[in-house]
């Protein structure tokens, strides 16, 4: 758990019916189990399927005042719609995660690239989980929380299928650990 | 563990139940919608109703009538369906029946852009129905706010016997945000007053002076009755008595007057010292607060005013926070709506400085900072 | 059809004051105004099956016919234009034990109100709902209202209504409406019987009463003093009755009175009352 920042941002991003904003809500929920100040807000278009959807969380030791995103700490694209949209603003040394079905053609700055749909789809079985998939991604990759408190938080907020979630969310975590055991994370 | 986390309108639907709520009308509109959604589900476990009717004009009307069958009433909208209730608002406010209306703004005119956030309704509140009339507008800065703001808004209402509006933006019924509400577990819920004579000596519209009348509900033998058009204390039409006419509006107006102290509603943040003050309400309470930090780093003496109360105006309020600031900044989303009613209190003695935004964003702390910093210089909006 | 048991066409005779605020006498109804008679209907229907004013809400709109509630000694609201059904559903919801009453005109249900209107025949609420039909906008001077007929005059219809009437009883039928009748003022008695069964309607009952407005409709469409107006329902009305036994053509034109269509559905607030069962049911 990383203590010298006091206060994360997070912008999630990717297609509306993704799940970026129920990705948003389960991160905020753990965050709150861990008597943390939190936000969650989002921005989305009227589409309940399609389009680009952006969710955010600030996470803090102290109140928060404003309540939006100004520069990401970390920054989740699930689409390359959702990529081109909202990749600006993120902090000097943020990071970056993206799916690796986007086109590397279009990276504007250093990120790293995951297999979150394809493990969703392939290993779990279903594309749904890939919000899951990916916030075990980027909160191992961010050191955001401890992953208890994040299988807690799925728990209280996907008490439904929470096996295959747990199970996306393991997948995520993990291959969020390997990058940071190989080395390789990259910052903005 | 005490805190949890909550979204905006859901704390309206848990604070509206802590308050006893046990009828909501309503009809489907985003960004309010999660709030009718709550109540359908929440209400009928404890013997309360919920009715989604045809349109938003029916549903302020239901409120209305379930009220007064003694029931605590609520409905919820935004722009597009507070237009629509405005006539039924009025009505409210003439034949004094509780009610809390909620309206989670969205910005305007017209369908606009249903899930952006917008401040454009500030003035709409105050004069939306037509008429001379006084009205209790509440406006949370946090879910925590919201929560403890609708019951507020419920006791005002029940003990003043008047309609009063949650005003949201949909920053902030879309919010979430972890919130304590062990802290309001003893907090103070009022009911209506009822009468204490018998239905021979009932008169529905006897008040004290600047009072509520007591209210009894329909059904308990009080055979009374309630109509839109000016009545005298009999409850009965007085068109043709101008006395009682004025009688009546002065009351509606004095009521809510006499209790002016109770119901303004505010927050303050290093104001005391300040030289620079932002009055500010809503999410942009929250952008003010950060650039009241933010320039405080700087040694600019920055203040913020949160206001919870947007309506009633106290201008001897504002006259009396402001006088001895160098500047008045106005930050809100539309183009000046509660700038100008502060220019009006202070008139010419310090200028007044707002700090409009239409863009469906939340002003951003930086924004506010440039004014404080004296970059960003007044605009005429008009 | 139910019946009260008094003697044909003899209005029973009773002291119609105890309903009634006589200290808001005079009412300001014009001379041959058809709305006295029906109140005077109503009120000898509520003594018959005796119900309890305390219990009993009257709620009514805007209009002449609106101004009804002023005078009934019940619990009496007097709405905005077009409401009263929005207001009385939300009434009867939050206190189902309250016998509740809309008084409404042609204008008020069917053009104003006329969402609330079909929605409430949809919910099949308990609420008897008479509309007073004098064809015209009274209150504000004789303006066409959409039961107005085709060509017919009136002050915002100075040649002719362009528009064709909207025939309300059908309406209340495929909405949904669990009773639905038609009387006259001609025909006092038999109004009362039709008034008698809308109470006992459990569900939405829509009562459409003919009724005369010598001053504005009358005078307008020269259709005579009351008097005139009322020998005019009795010629071109005919009970479903006596309708059954006359061919087509010996109908044409012809308005029919009488129960047209009742039928049995849940009532919206019993069915609440389930809904409350459910959600308990299933939080415990």
């Amino acid at each position: 758990m990383k203590k010298t920042n006091e206060k994360r941002e997070i912008r999630l991003s990717g297609t509306g019916g993704q799940g970026l904003i129920l990705c948003a809500l389960i991160l905020a929920e753990a965050a709150n189990l861990e008597s943390k100040f939190v936000v969650q807000t989002q921005s989305y278009g009227p589409e309940a399927r399609g389009g680009a959807s952006r969710a955010e969380v600030i996470i803090s030791d102290k109140p928060i005042d404003f309540l939006m995103v100004e520069e990401a700490d970390i920054f989740l694209a699930l689409s390359q719609e959702a990529y081109l949209k909202y990749s600006s603003n993120v902090k000097k040394n943020g990071i970056i995660v993206v799916d690796e079905e986007i086109d590397p053609a279009h990276y504007r700055t250093k990120v790293n690239a995951f297999p979150m749909m394809r493990t969703a789809r392939d290993k779990l079985g279903s594309e749904i989980v890939a919000n899951i998939v990916a916030l075990g991604v980027l909160t191992s990759l961010g050191r955001l929380l401890p992953a208890a408190s994040l299988e807690e938080a799925l728990r209280i907020r996907i008490p439904h299928h929470l096996e295959l979630n747990i199970k996306a969310f393991q997948n995520g975590w993990e291959l969020g650990m390997e990058r940071i055991a190989q080395g390789g994370v990259e910052t903005v | 563990m005490s805190r949890r986390l909550m979204q905006g309108n859901e704390a309206c639907a848990q604070g509206a139940l802590r308050a006893g709520v046990n009828f909501f009308a309503g009809y489907p509109i985003t960004p309010s919608t999660e709030i009718a959604e709550i109540m359908a589900r929440k209400l009928p476990q404890k013997g309360g109703k919920f009715i989604q009717m045809e349109d938003e004009i029916a549903s302020m009307a239901a409120v209305i009538g379930a009220s007064l069958t003694g029931a605590k009433t609520l409905t919820a909208t935004s722009g597009p369906g507070f237009s629509l209730k405005q006539e039924n608002i009025g009505f409210a406010l003439m034949t004094e029946i509780p009610c809390v209306i909620v309206n989670v703004q969205r910005l305007g005119p017209s369908t606009g852009a249903p899930t952006l956030p917008a401040q454009g309704d500030v003035l709409q509140t105050r004069w939306g129905t037509h008429g001379e009339h006084t009205i209790i507008v509440l406006s949370p800065a946090s879910v925590e706010e919201a929560y403890y703001l609708i019951v507020t808004a419920f006791n005002f209402s029940e003990k003043l016997r008047t309609p009063v509006i949650l005003l949201l933006d949909e920053t902030i019924g879309h919010l979430r945000e972890s919130v304590d509400l062990e802290k309001y577990r003893e907090i103070r819920i009022v009911n209506r007053q009822l009468p204490r004579v018998s239905p021979e000596k009932y008169l529905p519209y006897a008040a004290e002076e600047n009072e509520a009348p007591p209210m009894i509900p329909f059904g308990e033998g009080y055979r009374y009755h309630v109509t839109g058009l000016v009545h005298d204390e009999t409850g009965f039409p007085c068109t043709g008595n101008n006395t009682a006419i004025e009688k009546l509006l002065r009351r509606l107006n004095g009521k809510i007057k006499a209790h002016l102290e109770e119901i303004l509603l505010f927050r303050e943040l290093l104001t005391e010292d300040a030289e620079y003050l932002i009055i500010a309400y809503g999410a942009v309470a929250r952008s003010a607060a950060e650039a009241v930090k933010l320039a405080r780093n700087e040694g600019v003496k920055a203040g913020l005013l949160q206001m919870q109360t947007l309506w009633p105006f106290d201008a001897d309020f504002i006259y009396k926070k402001t006088s001895q600031k160098k500047t008045v900044f106005v930050p809100e989303m539309n183009l000046g709506q509660y700038a100008g009613e502060v220019r009006k209190a202070i008139g010419n003695t310090v200028p007044v400085i707002p700090i409009p935004q239409v863009d469906g964003m939340l002003i951003h702390p930086r924004k506010i900072l440039a004014y404080l910093r004296g970059e960003e210089k007044y605009a005429q909006v008009f | 059809m139910p019946t009260s048991g008094v003697k044909k066409n003899m209005p029973k005779s009773f002291n119609v004051t105890k309903y009634l605020r006589m200290d808001k006498m005079p009412h300001i109804w014009c001379p041959g105004c058809g709305n006295g008679m029906v109140m005077s209907a109503f009120l000898r229907a509520v003594d018959t099956i005796k119900l309890n004013p305390d219990k009993t809400v009257v709620v009514s709109g805007i209009g002449c016919s609106s101004r009804i509630t002023g005078y009934l000694d019940f619990n009496t609201l007097h709405t905005t234009h077009g409401r009263p059904l929005a207001f009385a559903t939300g009434i009867k919801l939050a206190n189902p034990s309250l016998e509740v009453i809309v008084i409404t005109g042609d204008g008020d249900a069917t053009a104003i109100g006329g969402n609330h209107f079909l929605h409430a025949c949809r919910r099949n609420v308990n609420i008897t709902t008479i509309v007073i039909n004098n064809s015209i906008y009274g209150m504000t001077g004789g303006q066409y209202s959409p039961l107005t007929g085709k060509g017919e005059i009136a002050s915002t219809a100075p040649y002719g209504n362009v528009e064709p009437k909207l025939e309300i009883c059908k309406v209340a039928e495929a909405a949904g409406a669990t009773y639905v009748a038609r009387g006259a003022t001609y025909q006092p008695v038999f109004l009362e019987d039709l008034i008698i069964g809308a109470l006992e309607n459990k569900g939405f009952s829509l009562l459409e009463v003919i009724s005369q407005c010598p001053v504005y409709y009358g005078r307008l469409n020269k259709k005579g003093d009351a008097v005139e107006m009322l020998k005019w329902q009795k010629e071109n009305t005919i009970s479903i009755k006596a309708a059954a036994k006359r061919s087509p053509s010996a109908l044409k034109g012809k308005i029919l009175l009488g129960v047209l269509a009742s039928s049995f559905r849940p009532e919206y607030t019993e069915e609440y009352a389930g809904i409350i069962e459910e959600a308990q049911r299933m939080k415990s």
